[in-house]
């Protein structure tokens, strides 16, 4: 009998040993950003889209050309249609999803339409993917000429190029690689602010690297996406020096 | 003996049930051991540390940094320091949080005493400087260092305090800052108002109402533009932390217990919504930065960190806005609005220092030794002169090149810009109206929440929602799992361990059920011996 009283003694202590261990709990699918979310507003063309009003809840079906890098389930996504470009800002997104956002792939989003220092973007928003076979490269469109002019606004957010432009200056975000590059270009007469976007393109990236070369007076050809910050401010995503 | 054994197995299982959470306080913050200073650094080894810095966009922040890394090598050409800088508090945050998990945090961190409570919910990861500070040869103006550092007595109090967590001192502060309220005063008297000596909320919404008024054109009256947001505040966190402090209202206790959802929440959420639904009042968030609209005439009430005036105003030597967007205008940099002019609370802010603890031990003097380098005047004085900051230090506030500075304010628009050292001055003079949050394991969190309230509810309102009682309870639920605020407040309630497993729970009722059976049998055999030798 007193043995068996020990047995038990024992066993429960050492239960109660490994049941002292901190519970972890990972999170579960319902924790991490939806991915699907049935469209609550009709699809709206970029015309109609640019009709509606700030704070308006929008849906638009449209195809992906870039993207920033994926963080606390949230992604900020350069998107375009055959009529109008898009910017989803910190769109709610798993990071498995995120693999899944590569150029061409066509997806519906809805979120609200929100302004930010002159952007115009999609915020809030959550997304599906459309398998309907269809896809959309942009082909980049050269709006050097439209420089300074009321029109070049029209173009909010689309892929375009700048050509034979002259460089003024670059600076580092944090005065050194590893952050964000300002550059300044000139063209005309006037300066224009152009910016490399790390989290876009990653500081090993070709352009990154090129631009961190650029001497002032150089002569280059940019592509990028034509953001917006108190003025045209594209993040480029690609640059050749003339030689 | 057999009661001895009785006695020890009880004791053995309730040191079993103890030992089994970690060395927590009631603030759900582990308590890492006092750093024991070594007696003598070793200046024959190299040291390399790193040092993880925030800088406000400001290249001359940077030089700065570089500056003091350069002389505080040259001092000791055994610790070589390698910088890594950061525009933004909650990247270095996340980064730290990362990096304690993989053990490669820094040495020295620019950091918040809120970040530091989430930092210390790691086993030993931030260095309590209660010894470093006070040691004789190394510690604050020790007679071993090789520089000129403050002691302790020459630290601002109330900054030092600010770093204190559970009666340890976590950090140095490095920079201290508040917040203003930078007001384009033409605008004000062109609406027929005068500014008064203190602003109210009353004044500001007042105002912000008025300057909401369009012309038949659908331009602004006030500035003849199609934008106008009269009063845009940058940080929605200390706006609503600073107004529930002005009213008297609960945010958090020191224990950490959570009391932002209260009436007084409520009745500021709802004067928020009112003034944001007729345009008068927008976020950083929701609309840009402050300085921008304010420099474009289309902000009158700019509030945003001292550490920002560089921005602020026509002159302002950094402008982010083309040269033909900006406008003429007077600016007068004041206190945040109060509800009590005769009590002014104002937050007190800015970057604090913090050594991570590394194995070898001359490591972590090395980083207290260029921690403290920070705090020389020269490193004071220039970063203060950076923006509306105050140096942390009674030695550099009181020093000629300090005063002498200060006494410039207007002789051109860079360094002795006139803004920013208004900006400055008002931190000084208010030192003592300035406050802060308890520091505890979620505070950050609660904080973030704090700042959601108000953006949510401008949010809503500039979507066509409207905030009624139900809105705002619903909001309190949304913002409290977002957050999880429940998380924190449980962990405190149910005690210094946290709560037990329902599992430990369970087994502990058996344990009981085991000793009444193991005293049952004892008296059983008991009477069954005093039975037989009845019989005998």
């Amino acid at each position: 009998m007193k043995k068996i009283f020990a047995l038990l003694l024992a066993a429960v202590m050492v239960f109660a040993l490994a049941a002292c261990g901190n519970e972890t709990t990972e999170p579960t699918e319902a924790e991490v950003a939806t991915d699907a979310t049935e469209a609550a507003t009709p699809v709206m063309t970029h015309a109609e889209y640019m009709a509606a009003p700030m704070e308006s809840e929008v849906t638009v079906e449209t195809f992906v050309q870039g993207h920033q890098s994926w963080w606390d389930n949230k992604i900020t996504v350069y998107c375009q249609s055959e009529d109008g470009a898009y910017l989803l800002y910190e769109l709610a997104c798993s990071e498995e999803d995120a693999e899944k956002l590569v150029p061409g792939t066509k997806i519906r989003v809805n979120g609200y339409k929100s302004e930010w220092s002159g952007e115009i973007e999609i915020v809030d928003g959550t997304f599906e993917f459309v398998n309907d076979g269809e896809t959309f490269i942009a082909e980049a469109l050269d709006v050097t000429e439209l420089l300074g002019s009321e029109e070049l606004i029209n173009h909010q957010n689309e892929f375009v190029s700048f050509k034979g432009m002259s460089v003024e200056s670059i600076s580092y975000k944090n005065d050194e690689p590893g952050d964000d590059i300002y550059l300044t270009l000139g063209y005309n007469g006037a300066s224009y602010e152009f910016c490399v976007e790390v989290y876009l393109t990653g500081v090993e990236s070709e352009v990154y690297t090129t631009v961190g070369t650029l001497k002032a007076g150089d002569k280059v050809d940019v592509e990028g996406f034509l953001y917006w910050y108190e003025g045209v401010n594209p993040h480029i995503t690609a640059i050749t020096v003339a030689q | 003996m057999k009661k001895l054994v009785s006695l020890f197995m009880i004791i053995a299982m309730l040191l079993t049930l103890c030992a089994c959470h970690g060395k927590v306080d009631t603030m759900g913050l582990s308590q890492g051991s006092v750093f024991e200073v070594p007696e003598e650094f070793d200046t024959s080894k190299n040291y390399e540390i790193t040092f993880w810095a925030k800088n406000d966009t400001n290249l001359t922040q940077v030089d700065i940094y570089k500056t003091a890394i350069a002389d505080f090598e040259s001092l000791y050409p055994n610790i070589k320091v390698n910088l890594r800088l950061y525009t933004d508090y909650g990247k270095i945050y996340n980064d730290v949080i990362t990096n304690i998990a993989t053990d490669t945090t820094p040495n020295v961190c620019i950091t918040y005493p809120d970040h530091i409570a989430t930092y210390l919910t790691g086993e030993d990861t931030v260095v309590a400087l209660d010894n470093l500070i006070a040691d004789e040869f190394y510690g604050l103006g020790g007679s071993k260092l090789l520089f000129d550092s403050p002691k302790e007595g020459e630290i601002v109090p109330k900054f030092l305090e600010e770093c204190k967590i559970n009666s340890h001192t976590y950090a140095l502060p490095y920079m201290r800052s508040t917040e203003a309220c930078y007001v384009n005063k033409t605008f004000v008297e062109k609406m027929g108002y005068t500014l008064p000596e203190k602003l109210t909320w009353d004044f500001v919404w007042e105002v912000s109402e008025a300057a909401t008024k369009k012309d038949a054109g659908g331009n602004y009256v006030v500035n003849s533009q199609k934008v106008m947001i009269p009063f845009i505040y940058k940080s929605t966190d200390n706006m609503m932390i600073q107004m529930l402090k002005q009213k008297g209202a609960g945010y958090s206790d020191q224990s950490g217990k959570i009391e932002l959802f209260n009436p007084a929440t409520e009745e500021i959420l709802t004067t928020i919504a009112a003034h944001s639904e007729t345009g008068a009042f927008n976020t950083f968030k929701r609309a840009g930065y402050p300085a921008n609209f304010l420099n474009a005439g289309q902000c009158i009430f700019a509030v945003d960190s001292t550490a920002g005036a560089t921005w602020m105003g026509t002159d302002a030597p950094l402008v982010d806005i083309s040269e033909d967007k900006l406008v003429d205008f007077e600016i007068e940099v004041m206190p945040i609005p109060q509800y009590d002019t005769e009590n002014p609370v104002m937050i007190s802010q800015g970057p604090s220092l913090c050594v991570f603890n590394k194995e070898d031990k001359g490591e972590v003097l090395a980083s207290w030794l260029f921690m403290q380098f920070m705090l020389t005047n020269k490193v004071q004085i220039a970063y203060a002169e950076t923006e509306g900051y105050a140096p942390v230090t009674i030695k550099a506030q009181q020093s000629e090149e300090y005063k002498n500075y200060l006494s410039r304010s207007g002789e051109d628009n860079s360094v002795y810009y006139p803004v920013k050292i208004d900006a400055t001055k008002l931190l000084l003079d208010n030192t003592d109206n300035t406050f802060v949050t308890a520091v505890f394991n979620g505070s950050a969190s609660l904080r973030d929440a704090a700042g959601q309230l108000i953006e949510s509810v401008n949010k809503s309102v500039k979507r066509g929602d409207s905030i009624d009682k139900e809105y705002i309870n619903a909001l309190y639920d949304e913002v409290k799992s977002l957050y999880r605020l429940d998380d924190i407040k449980s962990k405190r309630e149910e005690g210094s361990m946290g709560a037990l497993p329902v599992a430990s729970k369970l087994l502990l009722a058996v344990i009981a059920l085991c000793w009444v059976c193991m005293g049952a049998y004892v008296a059983l055999e008991k009477i069954q011996k005093r039975k037989f030798k009845e019989k005998c």
